[in-house]
C-alpha cells in the first residue's frame, strides 16, 4: 500500500491512544479491592509507670529477641526497634528549666510511631514501606527495600534503623521462627504483626512488668486505649509536623 | 557513528593521563567489591548521619549537570553566538556528570542489586522515583543532543531540524533535574536544615555557579593542549555567569542565615551553629565551612571586580575557589548538617573512611576519564574538519 | 611456516581450555549424575503437583511471598484444595522439606544456583539446626 509518513504517524498515534484508553478504563474498572479500615493500631505508654521500675529493659530485651535484632560492635552501626530515650530528647518543645523533676532527664520509650500520615512512606521508592489500609501499620517489605535509607531521612522521629553489615553474627541469640535480616535493608518496629495475626499482644506490650504498654483499636469506642484518651491528657511526638503519630504518652 | 577511534589515538600525554584514571578506577573499585560484601559498614556513616560522602557528591554534581543549559539557553534561545562552539562541550559535560551522579547512586545503596525495584514498582508520590527519571531523561536527551550535532559537523552539515526541538527540551529538563534534586531534601518534615523553600533556588544558583566554573577551566585546559579556542568572548560570558550565579547564592545563603537566627529557633539554628562553630563539643566540620566561607568571598572579589575577570589567570583561580567553595558548600556542609543535630537533638558526627574515600576518587576519574574521551573526540573532529578546510 | 610452533602451541592452548569443564571434572571423580537428594515421604500432602514444584516451586515461593507480606493473606490454598499457614520456615520447612541439606541444597548445589539469597534472612527450624547459643530465653515464638 502507498502511504505517506503523517498518514501512517496519524494512525500509529491513534492505535497507541485507544490502547491506552482501554487500559486506563480496565483499570478504573476493576473494583478496588483494597480492604477498608476495621481497626487502626495504636498505643498508650505511661511514662511514669514505666520509671517505676528503674533500670528495667523486659520490653526492649522481648522486642530484639523475639525479632533477631541485632547488636553490631561498632556503635555507629547500632539496629534498633525500641529504646529508652531522655525524655528532653523525645520531646524537644517540652524541654525547659522548670520541666517536672519526675521527667527531667528521665527516659521513655520510644519507637516507630506507625503514624497516619508516615513521612517514610511518602518517600520510599519502592514501595517497600507502606501504610496497611486494614489496620494502620507501617510495614516493611524487606525483599523489595533497596536500601537508599529515604525513610530513614524522612523519618522525624529517629525510629529506622539501617544494617550497615551483615546483622546474623551479632546476634546472641537466634528466634529461628521469625527471619533475620540481610545487610542494605532499613527495619524498625512492626507493631509485632506476625503476633497481632495470631490475637497476641506484641512482645513488649506482654514482657512489660508494671503493664506501661497499653496496645488496641483506636476504632473500637471500648477499647483499653480509647478509655485511657478519654480519661488523661497525652502527649506524642512532634505533633506539629502532620504525621499523626498514634503512640499517646501519659506523663 | 560514535567516532570513537578519535579517542584511541592520542599523545604520550593523552595515554599516561588515561591510565592515571584508570589506576584510581581499579583502586575505587577494588574498595567497592570489599563494600558490597562487608555492606555500607565500611563507610563512615552510621545510625544518625546516613547519607554521607556519595550522596554529597551526587547532589553536587547534580549542579553541574544542570549547568550545560547555561551555555545552550543562550545560544540556542538569545542568539549568543559566542557559544556556539562550546555547546558540544557543555552537553558532554552534562553527560558525564549524570553518569556520576547514577555512580554515585548505585554505591550508596544498600541492595543495589535491587535497583531496579525502582522501575518495577514506580512510585510517583516518591520524589526518589522522578530523580531517577529526570536524570535517566536528561542522560538520554544529552547523549542524543551531543551525537547528533557532532555527527552533523563532522559531515559538514547542518543538524537535521528535529534535534532543535529536543534541544529546547533540554533546557527546562536541566532546571527540573536540579529542582528535583532539591525537593528530595526540602519535603521531608523532620529535617528542619533542608525544609525551606529557598532551598531548590539555592541548588540552582550555585549549580549556575559551579558548572560553568568548571566549563571556563575545562576550555582553558583544552586550549593549552590542543589547537581548539574557546574564544575570548564565549569564556567572559561565561564567566559574568558565574559571577552572577554566585552572587544570587550567596545572597541566598545569607537569607537562610538571617531566618534561623533572628527567629532563634532552635531547630533551625542548631544546624548552622554545628557546621560553623560545632555543638556540644563537636567541630569536625567548622574548618571546612569557614573555608568554603572564604574561598566564596575571595571568589566574589575576583569575579566582581572587572579589572580582574577580564584577566584570565586570575580567572581561572576565581573559578577554582568558585568550584571548591561549592563542592564543600552543597557537598559535606549540606548533607551532614541536615543529620547534625538529629531530630532528637543529639550529635552524632561523621568523617569519611579510606575506603569511601577511595570508592568516590574513583567515580570522578571515571567522570574524568568519559570527558576526557568525549573531548578528545568532539576536538579530533574539529581538528580533522579544520585541517581539511585548510587543504580544501 | 615458521610459525608452524606458535600456531600449534596455540591450538593446544585453546583445545586445552575448551575441554577444561570434562578433564578437570574426571581429574576431580565428578560424575554427571544427578544430586543425590532426599525426597520428603510420600505420605505427605504436597503443596504442589511434583513437576510442578520441579521447575516452579521458586514463582509459588513469590506468589505466596506477595500475598503474605503485602496483603497479609496468610491461609494459602495449595492446588488439592488444602490450605496452609504460609511460613517458609515454620510450614515449608518445617511441615514437609525438613531435609534441606540433603534435599534443597543438593539440588541447588548441583544445577549450579548457588545459594538463593532467601537462606540470608529466613532460617532453619529451630529443631533442624544446631543451636547458635546454648540457652536463651524465648520470648517471642509460637507455642
Amino acid at each position: 500500500m502507498s502511504t505517506d509518513r503523517r498518514a501512517f504517524l496519524t494512525l500509529a498515534g491513534g492505535c497507541a491512544l485507544a490502547l491506552a484508553g482501554r487500559a486506563a478504563r480496565q483499570a478504573l474498572a476493576a473494583p478496588q479491592s483494597s480492604p477498608a479500615q476495621s481497626r487502626r493500631w495504636a498505643m498508650v505508654i505511661d511514662a511514669q509507670k514505666c520509671l517505676q521500675q528503674e533500670g528495667c529493659r523486659k520490653c526492649v530485651q522481648a522486642c530484639h529477641q523475639a525479632h533477631n535484632v541485632p547488636a553490631p560492635a561498632e556503635p555507629r552501626h547500632e539496629v534498633k526497634w525500641i529504646w529508652k530515650e531522655a525524655f528532653e530528647h523525645a520531646f524537644p518543645s517540652e524541654a525547659g528549666e522548670h520541666l517536672r523533676e519526675s521527667l527531667r532527664g528521665n527516659p521513655v520509650l520510644v519507637f516507630c510511631n506507625h503514624c497516619d500520615q508516615p513521612p517514610c512512606v511518602r518517600v520510599c521508592p519502592t514501595q517497600a514501606t507502606w501504610k496497611r489500609a486494614e489496620d494502620g501499620l507501617v510495614m516493611m517489605d524487606w525483599h523489595r527495600c533497596i536500601g537508599c535509607r529515604y525513610c530513614v531521612a524522612a523519618c522525624p522521629y529517629g525510629s529506622r534503623s539501617f544494617n550497615w553489615v551483615d546483622p546474623r553474627p551479632h546476634l546472641a541469640s537466634l528466634n529461628a521462627e521469625y527471619p533475620t535480616r540481610t545487610k542494605g535493608v532499613v527495619e524498625k518496629c512492626t507493631f509485632c504483626e506476625e503476633r497481632l495475626e495470631q490475637g497476641r499482644p506484641p512482645a513488649c506490650v506482654e514482657a512489660c512488668p508494671k503493664k506501661a504498654l497499653v496496645f488496641g483499636d483506636l476504632r473500637d469506642p471500648a477499647s483499653e486505649v480509647r478509655r485511657l484518651l478519654r480519661a488523661r491528657y497525652t502527649l506524642r511526638r512532634k505533633p506539629e509536623l502532620g504525621t499523626q503519630p498514634q503512640i499517646y504518652y501519659i506523663v | 557513528m560514535f567516532m570513537f577511534e578519535k579517542a584511541v589515538v592520542g599523545s604520550r600525554r593523552y595515554w599516561s593521563w588515561l591510565g592515571a584514571l584508570a589506576a584510581v578506577i581499579a583502586l575505587g573499585a577494588a574498595c567497592y567489591w570489599r563494600q558490597f560484601e562487608y555492606g555500607l559498614g565500611i563507610t563512615g556513616l552510621s545510625r544518625d548521619v546516613t547519607w554521607g560522602l556519595y550522596i554529597a557528591q551526587f547532589t553536587f554534581l547534580v549542579g553541574v549537570a544542570a549547568s550545560a543549559v547555561m551555555v545552550v539557553l543562550p545560544y540556542y534561545l538569545h542568539n549568543a553566538k559566542a557559544f556556539g562552539k562550546i555547546t558540544i562541550l557543555g552537553e558532554f559535560l552534562a553527560i558525564s556528570a549524570v553518569t556520576m551522579c547514577m555512580l554515585f547512586i548505585f554505591v550508596d545503596m544498600g541492595q543495589p542489586t535491587r535497583v531496579l525495584n525502582v522501575m518495577l514498582y514506580p512510585t510517583p508520590n516518591s520524589i526518589m522515583f522522578w530523580d531517577m527519571v529526570s536524570l535517566g531523561g536528561y542522560l538520554i536527551l544529552n547523549a542524543l543532543i551531543a551525537l547528533v550535532s557532532l555527527s552533523a559537523e563532522r559531515k559538514g552539515v547542518a543538524p537535521p531540524g528535529w534535534i532543535k526541538p529536543v534541544i529546547l527540551l533540554s533546557i527546562p529538563w536541566a532546571v527540573s533535574i536540579h529542582t528535583v534534586t532539591a525537593f528530595l531534601y526540602s519535603g521531608l518534615p523532620g529535617r528542619s536544615f533542608w525544609l525551606t523553600a529557598i532551598l531548590a533556588p539555592r541548588f540552582l544558583a550555585s549549580a549556575f555557579a559551579s558548572g560553568p566554573a568548571l566549563l571556563i577551566l575545562l576550555c582553558m585546559i583544552i586550549r593549552r593542549l590542543s589547537s581548539f579556542d574557546a574564544g575570548r568572548e564565549a569564556i567572559q560570558k561565561l564567566a559574568l555567569i558565574v559571577t552572577y550565579a554566585m552572587i544570587i547564592n550567596v545572597f541566598f545563603f545569607l537569607m537562610e542565615v538571617f531566618t534561623a537566627f533572628y527567629s532563634g529557633i532552635p531547630e533551625h539554628k542548631e544546624h548552622f551553629l554545628y557546621l560553623f562553630a560545632g555543638l556540644e563539643g563537636h567541630a569536625r566540620l567548622v574548618p571546612w565551612m569557614w573555608t568554603s566561607i572564604l574561598l566564596a568571598a575571595v571568589s566574589l572579589l575576583l569575579l566582581i571586580v572587572p579589572r580582574y575577570r577580564h584577566n584570565e589567570r586570575v580567572l581561572a583561580a576565581a573559578c577554582l575557589t568558585v568550584f571548591f567553595s561549592l563542592w564543600i558548600d552543597k557537598g559535606l556542609g549540606l548533607i551532614v548538617g541536615g543529620f547534625v543535630p538529629t531530630p532528637l537533638g543529639t550529635v552524632a558526627e561523621y568523617w569519611p573512611t579510606p575506603p569511601e574515600i577511595a570508592i568516590t576518587a574513583a567515580i570522578w576519574a571515571v567522570g574524568f576519564l568519559m570527558l576526557t574521551v568525549f573531548y578528545k573526540i568532539a576536538l579530533s573532529v574539529r581538528e580533522s574538519l579544520a585541517a581539511a578546510y585548510q587543504e580544501g | 611456516m615458521r610459525d608452524q610452533p606458535i600456531i600449534f602451541a596455540g591450538l593446544a592452548l585453546f583445545l586445552g581450555l575448551i575441554t577444561f569443564p570434562f578433564w578437570f571434572n574426571l581429574a576431580r571423580g565428578q560424575t554427571a549424575r544427578g544430586p543425590d537428594i532426599q525426597r520428603p515421604g510420600a505420605q505427605l500432602q504436597c503443596a504442589a503437583p511434583t513437576d510442578y514444584m520441579r521447575t516452579s516451586h521458586m514463582e509459588l515461593l513469590i506468589q505466596w511471598r506477595d500475598q503474605v507480606v503485602r496483603r497479609n493473606l496468610r491461609r494459602v490454598t495449595a492446588f488439592n484444595g488444602k490450605v496452609f499457614t504460609a511460613s517458609l520456615t515454620n510450614t515449608c520447612l518445617a511441615q514437609c522439606h525438613t531435609n534441606k541439606a540433603q534435599f534443597c541444597d543438593r539440588c541447588h548445589n548441583y544445577s549450579g544456583v548457588g545459594t538463593p539469597y532467601c537462606w540470608d534472612c529466613h532460617n532453619e527450624p529451630r529443631a533442624a539446626r544446631a543451636s547458635l547459643a546454648p540457652a536463651f530465653t524465648d520470648l517471642g515464638s509460637q507455642p
